[in-house]
């Protein structure tokens, strides 16, 4: 190694020293204390601390409540990634077609992406409204409880969800359409190649790296998702919209078991690490990533 | 012929689109409503327009003063990211440091870490440090996710511009903290720029950090506001809807404004380290 190169060596190592420094702080330690807290009894109103080892994974496992919350997860992020997936793409072929009002299109869809999640929660607990909200008027003045009904108010967070992160995926999809060059499309009707057959054997297998990827970013993002059903419905009615992140919020700071929450926390945790290393993997495999 | 029925579809999906954004022009329009109209529908439209809700907002609630918070505390979460992310950055981007593949994962792996996972060690850790209810707190909480996605995106950005313009600078024997300013720096403005938005959209628009660690007007922003916007005897769905929309202006104003740029930045990250080989 040269006298430059190790200079540049240690420069390097010297740039990044502060933020590596403020990143261990705040989220490296704080993700192992987690994992430690997970293991003790701690109810700091009470003065509380006792090391109980796997104690809360345990009783977890038999939690109904706790098994409750993993299904609503579950069925919030299937539901909402495979809409948002469906509809995003469909979006971004019908703007791609578009030939004037492009940027006006994408104005409207990011106004929903821009927003705090809290203030969608705002919006559309307004827009449930049993009365006078505008779903139930448009519904022919139905006087459906939206999010008080239990069979109602999951299908009703995740449509608000949908709604904020949806344009996401659109955005994604759309870039990549646009680096599609455009002979191949010349190339494909020369060849006689209908519409239908350009979008299944052209389109789609080239959009198909960047949907894995907005469903990756989506998946990890709807596991960790709280700010929309907190505000809009808090977990109720009945708990059916308590999803893991909820219950473990609850433990946390309503019921102060901060021992009995944080495994809660790192549940989520380790799902979401998962999701992520799974779809790394995938794209990997693919060889996208490589 | 071709171009009219083009031109008929063109209409058709910003008509869809413009449908797409009614729940925002619905609280739009809702904060403008006379409170007597309100819970009346039909008439969709009202009979007259009113400030009445936005006079209430701006003078008996505490957004006003949770404008200020959001204000200050996403503009020092977005300054705090910048200065440690800028050199960081260049570093991954640049300079040969050992196991940079190693630190860039985890890097971008911790922009994936969960809230929920952390929240309950940062809120020990904050109250240990007296900064309960404070905005160091939430700077440093923000400053969680802030920092990593400021590194990844920026050294995205340098590692696009052409490496020849500091092996020249460096030939003429320009010292690197020059070379950095006088050369890199311009370039990357428009990089920085979307950058420095997105980290101030994502703290302004933070909730649950926000909601944990903040006890009163002292320090609580925007979205906490909004959601603890007190009823007294009914939902005073008007001045919800008025204070929503002032919540919203400055994010809606940023990613609308700079829409171009905003997309670039946004896809920066998440399509070039994903599909780019190296």
């Amino acid at each position: 190694m040269t006298a430059r190169e190790r200079r540049s060596r240690r420069h390097g190592l010297l740039l990044l020293a502060p933020a590596l420094t403020m990143l261990g702080l705040l989220t490296a330690y704080p993700g192992l204390y987690v994992l430690w807290l997970s293991l003790q009894h701690r109810v700091p109103v009470f003065g509380i601390t006792e090391f109980i080892g796997f104690g809360h994974y345990v009783f977890l496992g038999q939690d109904p409540r706790f098994w409750s919350a993993a299904r609503t997860t579950g069925l919030f992020t299937v539901v909402s990634v495979l809409v948002e997936v469906v509809l995003g793409v469909l979006l971004a072929l019908a703007l791609r077609a578009q030939r004037r009002g492009r940027g006006l299109g994408f104005s409207l869809l990011l106004l929903a992406w821009a927003m705090p999640a809290v203030v969608t929660a705002k919006l559309f607990e307004w827009l449930y409204h049993p009365s006078a909200g505008l779903i139930n008027v448009l519904l022919a003045h139905r006087t459906l409880n939206w999010l008080g009904d239990p069979g109602l108010a999951l299908p009703a967070v995740i449509m608000a969800d949908v709604w904020r992160t949806m344009p996401f995926v659109v955005i994604l999809a759309h870039a990549r359409l646009l680096t599609i060059p455009t002979e191949i499309y010349e190339a494909a009707q020369v060849d006689g190649a209908g519409r239908l057959a350009t979008l299944r054997h052209i389109t789609l297998p080239l959009l198909s790296q960047i949907v894995l990827i907005a469903a990756l970013f989506r998946t990890l993002d709807a596991l960790r998702a709280f700010d929309i059903m907190y505000v809009l419905t808090g977990g109720g009615p009945a708990n059916t919209t308590e999803t893991l992140t909820i219950y473990a919020y609850r433990s946390l700071f309503q019921m102060l078991q901060l021992g009995f929450g944080s495994a809660i926390g790192v549940i989520v945790f380790g799902l979401v690490m998962a999701v992520a290393w799974m779809y790394l993997r995938l794209l990997w495999r693919e060889g996208l990533a490589a | 012929m071709k171009h009219r029925a083009r031109g008929v579809l063109d209409i058709l999906v910003l008509l869809g689109l413009a449908g797409y954004a009614v729940p925002f022009f619905w609280q739009l329009l809702t904060s403008f409503k006379p409170e007597a109209e309100l819970l009346r529908l039909p008439p969709l439209l009202p009979t007259q327009l009113t400030l009445d809700h936005y006079r209430v907002v701006f003078e008996r609630s505490l957004v006003p003063r949770a404008l200020v918070n959001s204000v200050g505390i996403a503009t020092l979460t977005t300054l705090l990211a910048l200065v440690l992310g800028i050199p960081a950055s260049y570093a991954i981007a640049r300079l040969p440091v050992p196991g940079k593949s190693i630190l860039l994962l985890a890097i971008v792996g911790s922009t994936a870490f969960p809230q929920i996972a952390t929240v309950s060690p940062l809120y020990l850790i904050l109250r240990e440090l007296g900064l309960r209810d404070t905005w160091t707190a939430l700077v440093l909480a923000h400053t969680s996710f802030a920092l990593p996605l400021t590194i990844w995106l920026l050294a995205g950005f340098i590692r696009e511009l052409p490496p020849v313009l500091e092996e020249a600078a460096q030939v003429d024997g320009a010292s690197p903290a020059r070379m950095f300013t006088s050369i890199i720096l311009p370039l990357l403005a428009p990089g920085l720029a979307s950058t420095t938005l997105l980290t101030f959209l994502f703290s302004w628009n933070e909730f649950l950090f926000a909601y944990t660690f903040t006890a009163t007007e002292a320090s609580r922003t925007v979205p906490v506001a909004l959601a603890l916007f007190p009823g007294v005897y009914e939902v005073p769905w008007g001045d919800i809807a008025a204070a929503s929309m002032l919540v919203s202006l400055p994010p809606v104003l940023i990613v609308l404004g700079l829409q171009r740029h905003f997309i670039r930045g946004l896809l920066a990250g998440a399509i070039r380290d994903s599909w780019e080989s190296d």
